[in-house]
């Protein structure tokens, strides 16, 4: 047991010592600082001029917004008719069929907003064309977007004032070429030499030593495996994703995605501190995430080793911990890691079934998804941080009586309302989602859909309702794990939960891109002795109440 | 919006040839250096495929060592794992027959001695892999069926354990299908 705590800790400590160094790399990249990779600066050059960009020209971030949601809006159109067709176009030696309209839907917003819902099963519900041109390319640009969107609000913390924060499309495609391709091309390495499938070749089928005839499923999976952790995105190749044999051969491999993962968001957090030079700041900022993460991973490691007390009634021994839904190869430490680390960081990929989680344990990858801010998304999480923080500023500032201010520039009335909007849009799409569910899954057991609602739940109970809570939950946090066990592909779990999804994306970029636009464009006043410091242990306690009073209110009210 | 349509198309094309092609063509390449070919490892025995090394199969035999529980049934064309709440009654009779099934294929076996994942399902429904002191437990089984001794049988899965990785993380294991090739072997 010792060894697989050892492991967790390994784990933990490399991504931190890895993330440290390659934030003060993108904070250069980022600031167009010179860095090891200049030699890219033709490519760049050229995708400048295919794409008709000048890398030169600052916009406002209503202009950036604007840059932003139309591009979204192409790869939306693209992934969705891809999907549609995908049976009756090329690269799918498997013969799989097209998605329905409402599966397409649910799938394109899935993958357009850094989720991974997979309402599909990915060995039977995409071809290899939409893996590669849907999947594995809205894998890179959802996770580049995010970053893109953060580097704008890093541009609102520098002491000037500004109209403009900077350019999209230069912070997109540099996050691609610099950062998302090179990381994950170490990755591909690391785990096509450790076994996982990475050519065109289709479905196998053997006799087994027993004399069984089975299928066995491959395909270049590698490349996306590792853009589905580096970008946080999640979505597996094969349907049971990192829990599967081939997508997560063995202990290195777990151990490599899962620094995968985490390195983007927590890299980001110490990028923000180089970038505007405050690295205090960025310490601040990790203090409170790292504090989150550990009260909700703590408990679950604690509870998974403990093994599920009904099995050990029935008197069989549990020496490892809770095995349903686990791989022998991983054991329950690794896994609950995961299963912490993912929700927190709305990657969504798994290497155990949440579903067959103790029940704490369910409880803790919920609430890693319900307050979304510690570590998060490759971009996103500071976003989503953000918001925090600027409601912190405000109540700090009323509580000491003095005006709120961040970084010299003081937080209005149209800044906190945006900040409040984004905070309760979570409680109403996640709760609101659910009652709708339970609704129609009460009302209309009998609804000729796909899977009709009397048959959506895998499990009785207390345990089934959490299924639909999780589902929702998931979306809103565009997290895309879930409590697999659900029947979710039907038009009602499509279309409601891709409607989440895109507001549970969208909404909480343009509030934080507009708060900084709003805040870069006011005055610029030093900050003096009577400025309420925001890179302090004081101030960092007052975030981390933040978060849990906000989430509590949003969550746990009746 | 209609400024920035053209770059939106644009961009999306060069980045398609990049990310979607470029990229998964230089994995596929670095791939074919890798055992395998990047088309996974298989196992060959006589000339014909078995297996895949990573793969988990079905073993249900008692002459073999059995492997985990699967809600795929060992179907590599899928993956899932059962999905089923620590607490659901349909799933606890579910485990509670598997150890009765259990107790009696192998005489002499106390339910205390069974690991839980012998009795419970992977996440991959795939599992490639035992702990050894599931393996150690179906060797008297096996060896009164195959009349070899328990202590040839002990050794060999002694053998076939692969030790934390480096030596310190996660735990010992056992590939099972490695485990029944070695087993098969004429000794």
């Amino acid at each position: 047991m010792s060894t697989e705590l050892l492991g967790v800790v390994v784990m933990y400590a490399l991504t931190v010592l890895l993330a440290i160094p390659l934030g003060r790399y993108i904070a250069k990249v980022f600031k167009n600082e010179p860095n090891a990779l200049d030699f890219l600066n033709p490519l760049e050059r050229f995708i400048y001029r295919i794409g008709g960009v000048d890398p030169t020209r600052e916009m406002t971030w209503k202009q950036n917004l604007v840059a932003l949601l139309t591009i979204n809006l192409v790869w939306f159109v693209l992934g969705f008719f891809l999907l549609l067709f995908q049976g009756s176009l090329p690269l799918n030696p498997d013969g799989n069929p097209s998605q329905t309209p409402d599966l397409a839907f649910n799938t394109v917003i899935s993958f357009m907003v850094n989720c991974n819902l997979q309402h599909y099963s990915g060995k039977s519900g995409a071809t290899y064309l939409t893996q590669l041109a849907v999947m594995n390319f809205l894998m890179f640009v959802s996770a580049a977007t995010g970053m893109a969107a953060l580097v704008l609000i890093f541009r609102s913390f520098l002491p000037q004032t500004f109209t403009t924060v900077g350019n999209f499309y230069v912070y997109f495609t540099k996050s691609i070429t610099r950062i998302l391709l090179p990381i994950s091309l170490i990755v591909a390495a690391i785990l096509v030499f450790n076994g996982t499938p990475s050519s065109f070749d289709g479905k196998d089928y053997i006799v087994t030593m027993q004399g069984d005839t089975v299928g066995v499923s491959r395909g270049p999976a590698a490349g996306m495996i590792a853009i589905k952790h580096v970008g946080t995105n999640g979505g597996g190749w094969f349907g049971a994703n990192s829990a599967h044999p081939l997508e997560n051969p063995n202990y290195l491999t777990n151990m490599t995605e899962m620094i995968a993962q985490t390195l983007i968001p927590v890299a980001m957090i110490f990028a923000l501190g180089f970038f505007i030079n405050r690295r205090r700041f960025a310490w601040v900022i990790y203090s409170v995430m790292t504090i989150g993460m550990l009260c909700l991973l703590i408990p679950t490691i604690v509870t998974e080793l403990h093994g599920n007390p009904a099995i050990a009634q029935m008197g069989v021994a549990q020496p490892t911990g809770a095995m349903e839904g686990k791989e022998v190869r991983f054991g329950p430490a690794a896994s609950a890691y995961w299963s912490i680390v993912t929700t927190i960081i709305s990657t969504g990929s798994v290497n155990s079934m949440h579903d067959s989680s103790m029940a704490l344990s369910g409880m803790m990858q919920l609430l890693g998804m319900m307050t979304n801010a510690f570590y998060g998304g490759s971009g996103v999480g500071i976003l989503n941080f953000y918001y925090f923080i600027i409601i912190a500023v405000f109540i700090s500032g009323l509580m000491v009586g003095r005006t709120p201010e961040l970084f010299g520039r003081k937080v209005e009335a149209r800044e906190i309302k945006i900040a409040s909007i984004v905070a309760l849009l979570s409680t109403l799409l996640v709760k609101g989602g659910t009652a709708l569910a339970a609704w129609v899954f009460l009302t209309y057991g009998d609804a000729d859909w796909a899977v009709k609602p009397a048959n959506w739940l895998n499990n009785p109970g207390f345990h089934g309702f959490s299924e639909m809570l999780y589902e929702f939950t998931s979306s809103n946090a565009n997290n895309g794990s879930g409590f697999e066990g659900l029947g979710d592909n039907n038009i009602f779990w499509n279309v409601s939960t891709g409607i989440v999804l895109i507001l549970g994306r969208f909404i909480p970029i343009i509030g934080p891109v507009a708060i900084a636009g709003l805040l870069a464009s006011k005055k610029y006043i030093p900050e003096s002795s009577g400025t309420l410091r925001t890179d302090t242990g004081t101030f960092g306690l007052m975030v981390f109440a933040v978060i849990v009073i906000i989430t509590a209110l949003s969550f746990f009210r009746r | 919006m209609k400024t920035h349509l053209s770059p939106a198309l644009r961009l999306t094309l060069i980045f398609l040839v990049l990310l979607a092609v470029i990229y998964p063509l230089i994995v596929a390449a670095i791939g074919k250096l890798a055992p395998g070919g990047g088309a996974g490892e298989t196992v060959t025995v006589n000339g014909k495929v078995v297996g895949y090394v990573k793969i988990g199969q079905k073993f249900t035999d008692d002459r073999y060592f059995n492997s985990r529980p699967s809600a795929v049934d060992y179907n590599a064309a899928g993956s899932a794992g059962s999905n089923k709440g620590p607490s659901n009654p349909d799933y606890l009779a579910t485990v509670q027959a598997r150890i009765d099934t259990f107790l009696v294929h192998n005489p002499g076996v106390t339910k205390e001695q069974i690991p839980a994942e012998l009795v419970t399902a992977s996440g991959s429904g795939l599992d490639p892999d035992l702990s050894p002191q599931s393996a150690l437990l179906q060797v008297p089984r096996i060896a009164r069926l195959r009349r070899i001794s328990e202590d040839q049988l002990r050794q060999l899965v002694t053998e076939q354990t692969e030790r934390p990785f480096i030596g310190v993380f996660s735990i010992e294991k056992v590939n099972v299908l490695a485990l029944n090739l070695a087993l098969e072997q004429p000794r």
